[in-house]
């Protein structure tokens, strides 16, 4: 932690970035900080208690400023990065990337390409919570996931934290602000909900590297990221795709191959 | 069930592609071939141009059941919109299933210009089946949610 | 204002009363690992043992999404179908805290400031408002310093104090509680003279809402703005949750010849909030849009209705997803 700060300091002193984004103690967890000083540097920590994606800002403009940022990095940042780096939404010249190795060692990665070589040693999990709900769904008849799924929709209220906390999300003008034609009614209700959820899950297709951000964002605790992960995980073996990796061939909905596998079009 | 199916009549969607399945339904017509009737046919330039939330909407306004059809893999009038448009079924499909959305009420198909027999038995198929599967009160009480009192969260 | 006693198994009768003359009765329930509003009907539903709900009880009367009107054009004739009061159930709101309650005010302002809404006051006046004094707090309570208090009595009805042993101090404080402890007045008793603060939690009060206020006066072009909402994410979860929030987007929902118009919620920390069409956003960058939401409840509000947007309940700081803590950006403010 202290060589954290002491590196963060240093770059903001000599001016290498003008800004590093980490990590402060918050109120009952950690949450973002931006340091824009070295004297600001001295809040950072980094710990296993740091679960925000810090990705999600390096999109937007007005915090990124035209100058060199620098960003501590944990595993779903660093494949959030690289995911936004093959979208082409990141200039690799501006941002220096830093994470803390299991050893509590610090790594500044030279590039992009380097962050991949170094996730490549980390699978991507599920959590135990979302295994249950996952094992829950597997045993249930259709008719009782729509139960399920319509159920925990319909609390949705539309806050969109789930959008704004995605690093993934970064589109400037979303499909539900969209009203011409108005594809997705803006309240929030049964139907309007479980459209939203489908066009979220749909948009983010072979693109989700799997952070859990949307999740952990929804302050009423709806299980959305397995909308997400579900959808990573389909496209994963049918097209090539490895979760939690970068999906280098394109997109996986604007992409195809001629010998695309299904077995229901007759 | 069985007898109100007996006096269901299913309400089907059909989305289609202007080049292959639109003519094929055509030619279906012109060769005097008589099929189910419970078919509204909505012409697309492509495939490639029907968005998955066409389909969410034509459950929620009502539709029991929904065909989208085009052009066999490689025919495609714009070359690879079906291709395109095969990668959302899979994807789109894999989705619905999870959340618990009736995928066997989507019917997916390739039917050319020249097969008109083959539209027919996919449109008499499909309206058998959901006449089997009875109207999709499921989704419809989702989507009628204002007029109930407890809506809110 | 009249105090009586209520025992644990007269609370349990004067519930089923309440149940059983037809009034609906929404209280605090614990479902999939939360605590929200739910309509009940009987008080083993009822939670026990939280801080709070996650969602503020605003919903009862400005519902997330409510019909203002339906129409149906026909033969050219457009026949206009208008909200119905005489459709608003009797409600009674059971286990509301303090700084739910208060949230009434504010609401009730900002819905009559110069219209007369006629759907939040027919709701309103068919509520009834059942608070439970706090025994518990946590860090993010903040009532005391927003004029406020865990046994604050201001938008309730009737407040009960929960004794230890399962009854309860009863304050009935307006007709429309006297009628309803006049469902069952056999379940109450004469008051035993307790007081009811030392059944109150504590909660410390840290600053001073005139001193933010007049500090506010002249901190539009303050650099706290956008040292404080770096990390916002500009979603609405704390607009959401919150009992004062009334912001709201009017909204279409028509098929074919008919429809209906929409009344539904909306946020100020959303970036299309005041997109305007030719392209142009006055407050463009989540900064401004913070500091709208600080000032609009701390300072606009105060001097345009005379009272406070805030009620202290704290739900925006647990429900935001980075770590808004109201309470902590309001005593910087208090410093600066």
């Amino acid at each position: 932690m202290d060589k954290l700060r002491e590196r963060a300091a240093a770059l903001l002193a000599d001016g290498t970035v003008a800004l590093v984004i980490g990590y402060e103690e918050g109120t009952n967890k950690p949450r973002p900080l931006f340091c824009h000083t070295a004297e600001d540097a001295g809040k950072l920590i980094y710990d296993s208690r740091c679960i925000n994606n810090l990705a999600v800002y390096l999109t937007k403009k007005e915090l990124m400023g035209t100058e060199k940022v620098a960003i501590t990095a944990t595993i779903p940042v660093l494949r959030s990065i690289l995911q936004l780096s093959v979208e082409n939404q990141l200039n690799e010249e501006k941002i220096l990337v830093i994470t803390v190795t299991e050893q509590g060692e610090l790594k500044e990665f030279a590039g992009f390409a380097e962050i991949e070589s170094y996730i490549a040693d980390f699978q991507l999990k599920l959590s135990g919570k979302e295994q249950e709900i996952i094992e829950k769904l597997e045993g249930m008849t259709r008719e009782e996931r729509f139960e399920f799924w319509m159920k925990e929709l319909s609390h949705c209220f539309k806050c969109y934290a789930c959008r704004a906390a995605c690093p993934l999300c970064y589109c400037t003008k979303c499909i539900v602000e969209e009203n011409r034609p108005q594809w997705i009614n803006p309240w929030a209700a049964p139907l309007a909900n479980i459209e939203w959820h489908i066009n979220r899950a749909m948009h983010m297709a072979g693109r989700c590297i799997g952070c859990g951000a949307c999740g952990d964002a929804c302050p009423l605790g709806i299980p959305i990221q397995l909308l997400t992960r579900k959808m990573m995980e389909d496209l994963g073996p049918e097209f090539g795709f490895v979760p939690g990796q970068p999906s280098k061939n394109g997109n996986a909905l604007s992409t195809w191959k001629a010998d695309d596998k299904e077995n229901f079009i007759r | 069930m069985n007898t109100t199916n007996s006096e269901f009549e299913p309400k089907i969607v059909a989305f289609v592609c202007n080049w292959c399945t639109y003519a094929g339904a055509d030619l279906t017509g012109t060769s005097r071939l008589k099929y189910a009737t419970n078919v509204k046919i909505v012409r697309f330039p492509c495939t490639g141009r029907i968005d998955f939330m066409l389909l969410l909407r034509a459950f929620a306004q009502g539709a029991d059941g929904i065909i989208v059809s085009g052009c066999h893999p490689n025919d495609c009038h714009y070359t690879s919109g079906n291709f395109h448009a095969r990668r959302r079924w899979i994807t789109f499909r894999g989705l619905l299933d999870f959340m618990g959305i009736d995928v066997k009420r989507i019917q997916y198909s390739w039917v050319s210009a020249a097969e008109g027999a083959k539209w027919a038995d996919v449109v008499n198929s499909t309206v058998a089946n959901i006449r089997e599967l009875g109207p999709y009160t499921e989704y419809k009480k989702v989507a009628e949610y204002l007029d109930k009192e407890d809506y809110n969260g | 204002m009249e105090i009586k006693y209520i025992s644990k198994e007269g609370l349990n009768e004067w519930f089923s009363q309440i149940v059983k003359s037809g009034k609906r009765v929404y209280a605090p329930v614990r479902e999939r690992g939360q605590v929200e509003f739910k309509r009940v009907q009987a008080l083993s539903e009822v939670a026990e043992d939280y801080i709070q709900t996650t969602q503020s009880i605003k919903s009862s009367v400005f519902p997330r999404a409510e019909v203002l009107f339906s129409f149906e054009k026909e033969n050219g004739k457009v026949a206009v179908e208008d909200f119905n009061p005489d459709a608003v159930k009797e409600t009674v709101l059971w286990k509301v805290h303090p700084c739910d309650a208060a949230g009434f005010k504010p609401l009730t302002a900002i819905f009559n400031w110069d219209y007369k809404d006629k759907l939040y006051n027919t709701h309103l006046e068919k509520t009834t408002l059942v608070t439970f004094s706090c025994a518990k707090a946590d860090n993010s309570c903040f009532c005391t310093s927003v004029n406020g208090g865990p046994g604050n009595t201001a938008g309730s009805d009737v407040q009960l104090t929960m004794m230890p042993e399962g009854g309860a101090i009863v304050e009935i404080l307006t007709p429309k509680g006297e009628a309803l402890i006049q469902l069952a007045v056999s379940a109450f008793e004469k008051d035993k003279g307790e007081d009811k603060s030392k059944y109150l939690v504590d909660v410390p009060k840290v600053f001073d809402v005139e001193e933010i206020k007049a500090r506010l006066a002249t901190a539009f072009d303050s650099p706290v703005w956008k040292e404080q909402s770096e990390r916002c994410l500009g979603c609405g979860a704390c607009a959401f949750v919150c009992p004062t929030c009334a912001c709201f987007d009017i909204q279409e929902d028509a098929h074919g010849s008919k429809g209906k118009r929409i009344r539904c919620w909306d946020a100020c920390g959303f970036s299309l909030f005041t997109l305007h069409t030719s392209g142009h956003n006055p407050r463009a960058v989540q900064s401004q849009r913070w500091r709208q939401r600080i000032l609009h409840k701390f300072s606009y509000m105060p001097d345009r209705l005379s009272v406070l947007g805030c009620t202290g309940c704290g739900r925006c700081s647990r429900a935001c997803p980075v770590d808004m803590n109201i309470l902590e950006h309001l005593i910087s403010i208090a410093k600066k």
